[in-house]
């Protein structure tokens, strides 16, 4: 009852071509962001900030490349978390060696060369589709990180190609509190997230899903594959890169090309599947769900060893978590492959009706 | 001259290793289009269930190989049934992506029963130099890599005769061509994937028991066996043979690689070398040397 | 549909010269030969069928057309001008759409966004715009989208414009297809059998839709289809195939009176 869309006619084309259509939505939308913009820097923990939400701003970014390579463009990548190491280190470079750089063009310069590596490395996809090109993209995520592990100009000659970031700073204001930092990424995330959403609902978009779903007749109309899909490449692995600098600018401060190893890449794709393919909200759904699992995981053995007064050895967390994780992508893509975007919007088309049942 | 036929032989034997995890894949992609992410789980949770096994109970060897057998034969039915039936008509994209998370999954429940501790496993064979070689021709050849090359050689020809010369295999063969055909013939295909997967199991432990043995059971394993996916995409994913030379030319390559362009680089190019030549092979011929040509209708 | 000569509707439809001619294409997969040495042409504004029992070649012949496939010998000419080889990209660039037999339609997408697909070349924001929306892009978007909906009329499928084609109805995602074609405002429409499995109701929509977008939009139409009472009540002119190779070809009347067209439908061992 809540929910109805009754009495909200759209008079114009402009006005269902908004993001937001439904009011109900806007207002929801509006109310999640001044959560997010006041609400949270007021009443958040540190422990919440630093462990939680940051972390969960830059996956959720991660994943949004990763879903528009994969979920929109349909071409499968193992290789995120090399992308995101291109980004982090050539932001550590750029803000190094260039004097006076600001550091948001670092962190775009970062984002940019992540995206000609993407290129790179996705100009097999011209030839090849599927796991073939998930192997592919396997080449990239083993050969990068020795890269830069063994060239230390890198990593300004460090022993195993440590960096540490250096300290954000724009305009004077320098953003080292959890707080600050927390909505640094916010407004970056945010902003990337709107960009995203205008792509996929533009010309590029459509080119993407006509090539993710049957590649012969968007050539027939007139798309041109290639560059459809070196866009999505670049596009995505520009979005990685811009997430592996927060990653280390903003999240660990310090990190190591062994940190964007296969496992990582591996847990993106596992929210990009659980979020929802194809989806803006299910990249931040599945990030939040993926961020947020471990410590659910945690809290319930913990509790749940100390009821029945078992005695945990010490790997058995890490343990569950890849039985769970494993587990809800299979249970995800036997009963439902959008993810929990889908269970979403599901649930909202039961709110219409709500009370009532149908 | 020496050396190089040393480092030469030494990349084969360590090839024929990854043809046995290459076969795993090989067969079940034949017999169901499945692209089994997962068997390189499978090689780890044999090795982690005969090690386990043979640490708690400490029976004779016969006796633990069959209970490991019968413990992969039960995950590869159940894998089937619950995790590929209902995902029957999905694109194929969707059954490699379970795949993924069957291997995660497989992973941390071969750890939760048995403990994450690196294990010994031992064959009776010793990893040492065979005197014959070393004095006749002075190259070092480890005694233990011919035996499992041995073993694979066996393993190879006894699933080749069964593929081809039984009617069991000729089923295996007609399911993995079209399902709806085989089923209209008369072919029982429940019980066929349960055959395959079996098949794939013990092709599992076998690889489990020898990389086992030379590397020490543990979780670097399965790390190992991606490296069976450049195997297969040099040798085509639908070929026993495919495995078997795309193994071989791997191994070698990887291992002549490190020593020769190695020392130039900095080494440790055998983490990513396999997989740029797999990609330098994709690109000139994508179904790999043995595999076949696909045509798409429009 | 039984009315004799019913193309002749709108007497005021002029036809014009040559549009396309295909000269001497021969094309083959391996060993099998899909098309020998087929030659005719398409004058501009008519409705042109090609019928024939089922392998004959009939969907080769449109692939090579547009560009899907390039056939080992022949050539083609469009609109004056000769090729040799024709891609898809091209051939959609120089006014030339189609319609798949087994429905290429994009399943993820709902109805409106596949139609706009067909509007991909006529638009020209770059990635930047895009990614803003606001401003150019989006004036661009809505002056698509108002042409889109035009079709989306004619076709008489607003009520579905949001669904994802993959729920659709067979017939309803024919005709959305064909909208997809007509977005791309085609010199030349290729047609692989607009009416495969539609009942009568059905087929009598699509054809009116096909007569009328000849009719309003002067587009000339090369048609696959297998209803003989379609082919010879909308089509001005006809070329029969067979094994690949052409055995007849002139008016519907003409042709079927054709000896070699009627043993090619009844199985005359040949």
């Amino acid at each position: 009852m809540l929910y109805r869309e009754a009495g909200q006619f759209r008079t114009s084309y402009e006005a269902d071509q908004q993001i937001f259509p439904i009011r109900q939505d806007r207002i929801a939308f509006a109310l999640l962001m001044a959560v997010a913009v006041v609400g949270v820097p007021l009443f958040a923990s540190d422990y919440w900030l630093t462990a939680i939400l940051i972390p969960f701003l830059v996956f959720a970014l991660a994943s949004l490349g990763l879903n528009i390579l994969t979920g929109y463009a349909g071409q499968l990548s193992l290789g995120t978390a090399a992308f995101m190491a291109v980004g982090a280190f050539a932001a550590y470079n750029f803000q190094l060696r260039v004097p006076g750089i600001p550091i948001l063009v670092s962190f775009l310069l970062g984002g940019a060369s992540a995206a000609l590596v993407g290129v790179a490395f996705g100009l097999p996809s011209l030839r090849i589709k599927g796991f073939y090109l998930a192997v592919a993209t396997l080449a990239a995520q083993f050969f990068v990180p020795w890269l830069l592990v063994k060239v230390g100009w890198f990593s300004n000659y460090s022993a195993s190609g440590v960096i540490t970031a250096q300290k954000i700073e724009i305009l004077g204001f320098v953003f080292d509190s959890p707080v600050r930092r927390y909505l640094l990424v916010l407004a970056i995330v945010a902003l990337l997230a709107l960009a995203a959403k205008n792509l996929v609902r533009s010309r590029i978009g459509r080119a993407w899903m006509a090539v993710r779903d049957m590649d012969v007749a968007a050539e027939v109309i007139g798309i041109r594959i290639m560059r459809t899909k070196l866009i999505a490449f670049a596009v995505s692995s520009f979005y990685c890169g811009v997430a592996g600098a927060l990653y280390a600018f903003a999240y660990l401060g310090s990190v190591e090309p062994d940190a964007f190893n296969l496992d990582l890449s591996f847990r993106i794709l596992f929210m990009v599947i659980i979020g929802g393919v194809g989806s803006i909200l299910g990249s931040f759904l599945g990030a939040a769900f993926i961020t947020l699992l471990p410590i659910l995981l945690e809290v319930l053995l913990h509790g749940g060893a100390g009821l029945l007064g078992l005695n945990l050895s010490p790997g058995t967390p890490s343990m569950m978590q890849l039985v769970v994780f494993g587990g809800l992508i299979i249970f995800f893509l036997i009963v439902e492959p959008h993810g929990l975007a889908r269970l979403w919007q599901i649930a909202k088309e039961k709110l219409r009706l709500w009370p009532f049942p149908y | 001259m020496q050396f190089f036929l040393e480092v030469l032989i030494g990349g084969l034997l360590a090839g024929v290793m990854y043809s046995l995890v290459a076969l795993g894949f090989v067969l079940i992609y034949k017999a169901s289009g499945v692209f089994n992410f997962a068997q390189g789980a499978m090689v780890f949770f044999a090795a982690l269930t005969f090690v386990g096994l043979q640490e708690k109970f400490g029976l004779p060897f016969g006796v633990t190989l069959a209970l490991s057998l019968a413990a992969m034969v039960v995950l590869g039915v159940l894998t089937e049934r619950i995790v590929l039936r209902p995902l029957v008509n999905q694109p194929q994209i969707t059954l490699f992506m379970a795949t993924i998370g069957l291997t995660f999954f497989i992973e941390g429940l071969a750890q939760l029963i048995w403990g994450t501790e690196v294990r010994r496993l031992d064959l009776g064979i010793q990893d040492e130099p065979i005197e014959a070689l070393m004095e006749r021709f002075n190259i070092l050849v480890s005694r233990f890599d011919v035996a499992a090359a041995l073993v694979a050689g066996v393993l190879v020809a006894v699933l080749a005769v069964f593929f081809n010369k039984t009617r069991i295999g000729r089923a295996l063969r007609a399911v993995a061509d079209d399902h709806q055909a085989a089923m209209a013939v008369g072919i029982p295909l429940k019980q066929i994937w349960a055959i395959v997967w079996s098949v794939a199991g013990f092709v599992a432990l076998v690889a489990g028991l020898l990389w086992g043995a030379r590397n020490g059971v543990q979780f670097a394993l399965t790390f190992v066996a991606l490296k069976a996916l450049p195997v297969l995409i040099l040798g085509g994913f639908e070929s026993i043979l495919g495995a078997i030379v795309g193994g071989l030319i791997i191994g070698a390559s990887e291992k002549l690689a490190e020593v020769y362009l190695g020392p130039m680089i900095g080494g440790g190019i055998e983490g990513w070398f396999a997989y740029i030549m797999a990609l330098l092979f994709l690109l000139v011929r994508p179904e790999g040397l043995f595999g076949e040509k696909h045509i798409d209708r429009v | 549909m039984s009315e004799p000569a019913s193309h002749e509707h709108n007497p005021g439809r002029r036809i014009g010269g040559t549009l396309l001619s295909v000269d001497n294409i021969s094309l083959a997969f391996g060993g099998v030969k899909a098309l020998t040495d087929i030659s005719f042409d398409v004058l501009e504004h008519e409705i042109r069928a090609i019928i024939g029992p089922n392998g004959a070649g009939k969907s080769s012949m449109l692939n090579c057309i547009n560009g899907v496939y390039t056939p080992q010998q022949g050539r083609i000419r469009f609109d004056g001008q000769e090729f040799q080889r024709m891609d898809p990209h091209k051939a959609a660039s120089m006014g030339i759409a189609r319609t798949f037999q087994n429905i290429a339609l994009f399943k993820g997408m709902s109805v409106l966004d596949n139609i706009m697909t067909g509007r991909m070349l006529k638009m020209r924001t770059n990635l930047f715009l895009q990614a803003l929306y606001v401003g150019p892009n989006r004036r661009e978007e809505l002056e698509h989208r108002r042409h889109v909906e035009h079709i989306i009329d004619f076709l008489q499928i607003e009520s579905v414009r949001k669904t994802p084609v993959g729920r659709l109805p067979y017939g309803v995602q024919k005709r959305v297809e064909l909208g997809r074609a007509l977005a791309a405002e085609p010199r030349l429409l290729l047609l692989d059998e607009p009416m495969a499995g539609m009942n009568i109701e059905e087929k009598q929509d699509m054809c009116r839709f096909v007569l009328d977008v000849n009719d309003e939009f002067g587009t000339t139409i090369v048609l696959i289809e297998h209803d003989m009472g379609v082919v010879m009540d909308i089509s001005d002119r006809v070329v029969v195939l067979d094994y690949g190779k052409k055995i007849g070809d002139g008016t519907p009347g003409e042709v079927r009176a054709n000896k070699a067209v009627i043993d090619a439908y009844l199985g005359v061992a040949h």
